[in-house]
């Protein structure tokens, strides 16, 4: 399964959202520190859920941070994050 | 994960500092993009800062993603509070909550004309 795929599912599962875009960025780092051949590395997410209501910016990225954990290790190095709740998504 | 010799390290560092950037390269060179936001934002802003290049120590590497519970670099703290990273610090940045939050903590802002 691809990276993208993964983050998806994950992302999917955890937080049911109600928008979910993926965009894989490592082309643009190439070269870069983290950056590495197979790509796989730098990805960019927004994501629109109501698991988000009532959390901070930081408790927002940190839940994402949580489900990824075996993402991190399997060499994602960068992730960039909207995380919105419906309203905020209006 | 208390015992970890690296974590009193950050706890001086953020506890001397008010405003303390870990990242990537130094403020004159950053070595990633994302760092090189958080750079930006804070000269912007005409805040002084300490950067921290994590990139010179490994153990910092690594135990700064520990000690925040943050598995990325650049991380910002204000007065030994963890604010976020570059995504973060951009959006607040956007929306005039950091320069509120920076105001609020008592560090003076003086953004660029």
């Amino acid at each position: 399964m691809s990276m993208s795929q993964n983050l998806e599912r994950k992302l999917r599962e955890a937080f049911a959202p109600q928008e979910l875009t993926i965009q894989d960025d490592s082309a643009r780092h190439e070269g870069h520190a983290g950056a590495r051949p197979g790509g796989e590395t730098h990805y960019r997410v927004r994501i629109v859920s109501d698991r988000f209501v009532g959390l901070s910016r930081v408790e927002r990225q940190r839940a994402v941070y949580a489900v990824l954990g075996a993402e991190f290790e399997a060499g994602l190095h960068a992730l960039q994050m909207q995380t919105l709740t419906p309203e905020e998504a209006k | 994960m208390t015992d970890n010799p690296v974590f009193d390290r950050i706890r001086q560092d953020i506890t001397e500092n008010d405003v303390v950037v870990f990242m990537k390269g130094t403020p004159v060179f950053p070595q990633c993009g994302f760092s090189a936001v958080v750079v930006q934002v804070m000269s912007h802003l005409g805040v002084k800062f300490k950067g921290i290049n994590v990139l010179e120590d490994p153990g910092l590497r690594q135990g700064i993603k520990d000690f925040s519970n943050w598995p990325t670099i650049p991380q910002l703290y204000v007065k030994g509070e963890f604010v976020g990273g570059c995504d973060i610090i951009r959006e607040m940045y956007q929306s005039g909550e950091l320069t509120d939050l920076l105001s609020t903590r008592g560090i003076e802002v003086r953004p660029a004309a």
